[in-house]
């Protein structure tokens, strides 16, 4: 068995609500997970979907209801835990009235560095995340970007093994966006493990190993962003063309679409032996058979819809 | 590590000063310097007693001030600003960081005070033009009040780790008040018949934290000597108190899920 | 709900801060044993001017003034018991909480009695009559305070001019007993005397509310009755005396001579007794106290 980075088993938090605390709201159910050493592994879902509650779960912030977790196999009660790790909460709040050197130094304290090592390290990172020009400027003056800049710098500045990010991206330009993913990309390369939780899809499809699906506070799916959206139903696209004066057969009618001359049906794969036959009966002239690839977005779409579904039919049976 | 809870201190006594809240001695500063020229002008016997009274009083309020409005909001702020997450992410432990807190507040407020004694001392020799030996008293009073301070700082802390700070302000001055009225409190149970009131009076006055026993600002403005042994016993109290206002405020907040 | 046991300083602080709790009793009675004896040389150190404490009570003078009348009391009932007679500082106390609060009623009255006798008091029936005067002329309709002038001058001062006219204002306040007409006019014909003393102090124990003047007024009238009786028995004895050439031993005697019926008993139960010169006394073991002061029979 390899070593993991993160084991998280059963994770549950639940939420009093209601001022008698009667009414329970269950923020995350059951989270099983398991993200390898080294791995980029983006955690995905809406918003309100449980993917802060996780991460605020794993930091100590809040207390689970149920279940464990472990990184680097070490229970995330003992505090010893944290020396390995960084993290970059959403929406970073620090302490205005200190510049961005103090604020790297004052966390750079905690991990004990000797007083010439602790300042060179706050000069590199300040460097790594561009913020040199502004390091003696006070946070309060600093922009949504800025302050996310100095939030990665004082979560990578202790070489941590494992590196928490929560949403990374938000609040910054195109040229941010890519500075980030340069930094994520570094980070791997050094060995380091990265988690970090988004909505963005394109940047997870870009660069995670594997993405783990949260949806209302359940795990939907976990994998490669190239697999996990084949694990789905495959769809089959059919392309023809239809002689004049034929008609279709009602169902297929509705899974196609004119273009043109041309006409695109979609079938599930089971259907599509099936439907070809039709079409021969039709005599339409296929012009082209393949698998539809959904994006990692339409899969996402779906898997929210579903879920809604899924709880709305909860609702209307309990009721 | 032991070196924790100062990391925390220095910050919070850092965050204190860019507060600009050291700029109540200008203030203080003023009063006493008027105080120092009017007393002058005036002259019927009384000059180095208004000046110990009123600058022993004014050290004595300035500092509860402070004490409690700086401390409701030690804990409440960070929680609420969030500032908590990225360093509850390090390797500190909560009860490290309340330990911090306190010790933060505790040095503002004893660099505040040192300077305000400055302040009067100077105001004194203005007045007097020397020192006496029985002026070491004041010493001895502003220590008391310094213990007091430990005391009430630790009590708004504790408040702020669970309540918002208008409801910490007012819990930690309504205690203030009953303790400096806890030997009323006891008085009442004496002149009683019913039993039952004997009892509650007596338990409120051992557990409210009493804060009658610092005030010796009449003794120290008299010249009056301070023993020693309640010099000891007030020390002794202090930190006890403080310790289970401390001990309380470090299980609160270990278990508290933060928002 | 299992979240709890994620905390192991919850059960720390269960068990350290009882442990605390009692260690800082423990100090507490130290330093109040401490203070004790700092206040004792401190006492002139109580803001002793009543108008300086108004103003500095921003607002909160009644409640201030109760708390020196509760200072007041407890100053007096832990003075009491020992042998350190000196209640210096109950006129000022009073005084205070009377200017904090003028309309302080059971301070003026226990003030009447307790500033003025000299037992178990301040022994200044002089502070005590301008602490009543205070109070009649913050409080002219109170029939009880009114009353006390009456008795300061009468009992502690023996100035039965003054306690008359004093005891006549009263009778005028509209609700007054008929009680304090009667008093003046006999005090102004007759002065002092035992029948007045009984009926002035009968009439404080029957309207007082404060249990202190109500025990005094007890004292009092028993002592009165011990004084009256021994009066009587004095008298017996010099007729016994007459018939038998010298003085009795014991009460048995005038018994046997059957000038008396039974054992006289003082108001504690005890018999009275002769002492050698053939006055009669009380028992040494009796409680029952003579005030001297008091105004004996012409």
């Amino acid at each position: 068995m390899t070593s993991a980075a993160i084991e998280i088993d059963g994770l549950t938090k639940d939420y009093a609500l209601g001022f008698w605390r009667k009414r329970m709201r269950r923020s995350l159910d059951n989270l099983s997970l398991r993200v390898e050493d080294g791995e980029i592994f983006g955690f995905l879902g809406p918003n309100g979907a449980g993917k802060t509650t996780t991460l605020k779960l794993l930091m100590g912030l809040i207390f689970p209801t149920a279940g464990t977790a472990r990184i680097r196999d070490k229970s995330i009660d003992d505090v010893n835990m944290h020396r390995e790790i960084g993290f970059l909460p959403e929406q970073p709040y620090f302490y205005d009235y200190l510049t961005a050197r103090e604020l790297l130094d004052y966390y750079a304290r905690f991990f004990g560095f000797a007083s010439a090592d602790r300042r060179e390290r706050v000069a590199r990172f300040l460097e790594r995340v561009g913020l040199t020009a502004a390091a003696d400027v006070q946070l309060r003056k600093f922009s949504k970007g800025m302050l996310q800049r100095a939030g990665i710098a004082q979560a990578i500045l202790h070489d941590p093994k494992v590196v928490f990010l929560d949403e990374p991206m938000s609040g910054l330009d195109p040229i941010g966006r890519r500075e980030v993913r340069d930094i994520i990309l570094d980070l791997k390369n050094q060995g380091r493990t990265v988690f970090f939780s988004t909505h963005i899809l394109s940047d997870a499809e870009m660069l995670c190993d594997r993405v783990a699906v949260l949806v209302d506070g359940k795990l939907q799916g976990v994998g490669a962003p190239g697999e996990i959206v084949s694990m789905d139903v495959v769809t089959m696209e059919i392309l023809f063309e239809l002689k004049e004066g034929c008609l279709l057969p009602q169902d297929l009618a509705l899974a196609t679409k004119k273009t043109g001359a041309h006409y695109r049906a979609e079938v599930p794969e089971a259907q599509l032996y099936a439907t070809l036959e039709k079409l021969r009966g039709c005599d339409a002239r296929i012009l082209s058979v393949q698998p539809v690839r959904p994006s990692l977005e339409e899969y996402f779409l779906r898997m929210v819809n579903r879920e809604k579904a899924a709880s709305h039919a909860v609702e209307v049976l309990a009721r | 590590m032991s070196a924790m809870p100062g990391v925390v201190a220095v910050n919070t006594f850092r965050e204190a000063v860019r507060d600009r809240v050291l700029y109540n001695l200008v203030f203080f500063a003023l009063m006493m310097i008027g105080a120092a020229i009017l007393v002058g002008q005036i002259s019927i016997g009384i000059d180095r007693l208004v000046i110990v009274n009123l600058g022993l009083s004014a050290i004595s309020a300035f500092g509860l001030v402070m004490a409690i409005f700086i401390g409701v909001g030690l804990i409440y702020k960070e929680m609420e600003k969030r500032t908590l997450y990225s360093l509850l992410s390090k390797p500190i432990r909560r009860w490290q960081f309340i330990v911090g807190k306190y010790a933060g507040l505790l040095l503002t407020l004893f660099v505040n005070t040192c300077l305000m004694t400055i302040g009067v001392a100077i105001a004194l020799l203005y007045v007097s033009r020397s020192f006496e030996r029985s002026d070491v008293y004041i010493l001895v009073a502003v220590y008391f009040i310094l213990l007091k301070l430990a005391i009430v700082t630790a009590l708004a802390l504790f408040f702020s780790c669970f309540s918002t700070p208008m409801l910490s302000t007012l819990f930690t001055i309504g205690i203030y008040l009953a303790g400096m009225f806890s030997t009323d409190f006891l008085n009442i149970g004496m002149v009683t018949q019913n039993p039952a009131v004997k009892a509650i009076t007596r338990i409120l006055y051992y557990v409210l934290p009493n804060f009658h026993n610092f005030d010796v600002i009449g003794q120290a403005s008299h010249g009056f000597a301070i023993p020693l042994q309640l010099i000891a016993q007030n020390t002794l109290y202090a930190l006890l108190y403080s310790a289970i206002l401390l001990v309380g405020a470090a299980a609160v907040f270990s278990g508290r899920n933060l928002k | 709900m299992s979240e709890r046991h994620r905390n192991p300083l919850a059960w720390v602080s269960a068990i350290i801060v009882p442990v605390l709790l009692v260690c800082v009793v423990a100090v507490q009675r130290g330093i109040d044993s401490q203070r004790n004896i700092l206040e004792k040389q401190s006492d002139e150190l109580l803001i002793q001017s009543g108008p300086l404490l108004k103003r500095l009570s921003l607002g909160y003078d009644a409640l201030l003034g109760d708390i020196y009348w509760t200072r007041a009391v407890q100053y007096y009932g832990a003075k009491l018991p020992t042998s350190d007679r000196d209640f210096h500082l109950l006129a000022p106390l009073l005084d205070v909480a009377t200017t904090l609060d003028p309309n302080l009623i059971p301070a003026y009255h226990f003030g009447a009695f307790f500033l003025s006798e000299k037992q178990g008091g301040a022994g200044r029936p002089d502070l005590a009559v301008d602490l009543v005067k205070k109070g009649i002329a913050a409080n002219p309709n109170n029939t009880q305070i009114s009353a006390d002038l009456g008795f300061l001058y009468y009992m502690r001062l023996k100035d039965y001019e003054k306690a008359a006219a004093a005891y006549l204002e009263t009778s005028k306040i509209p609700g007054a007993s008929q009680l304090f007409k009667v008093l003046a006019a006999r005090i102004a014909s007759k002065g002092g005397a035992l029948d007045i003393s009984r009926m002035i102090w009968s009439e404080v124990y029957e309207t007082t509310r404060d249990e202190q003047v109500k025990k005094r007024a007890l004292e009092a009238l028993k002592g009165l009755k011990a004084q009256s009786d021994e009066m009587q028995l004095d008298q017996l004895a010099d007729d016994y005396h007459a018939r038998f050439g010298r003085y009795p031993q014991s009460t048995r005697e005038l018994v046997d001579a059957a000038m008396i019926k039974g054992i006289p008993l003082d108001p504690d139960g005890f018999p009275y007794v002769f002492g050698a010169d053939g006055k009669s006394q009380l028992d040494p073991k009796s409680t029952v106290t003579i005030d001297p002061g008091a105004p004996a029979p012409k």
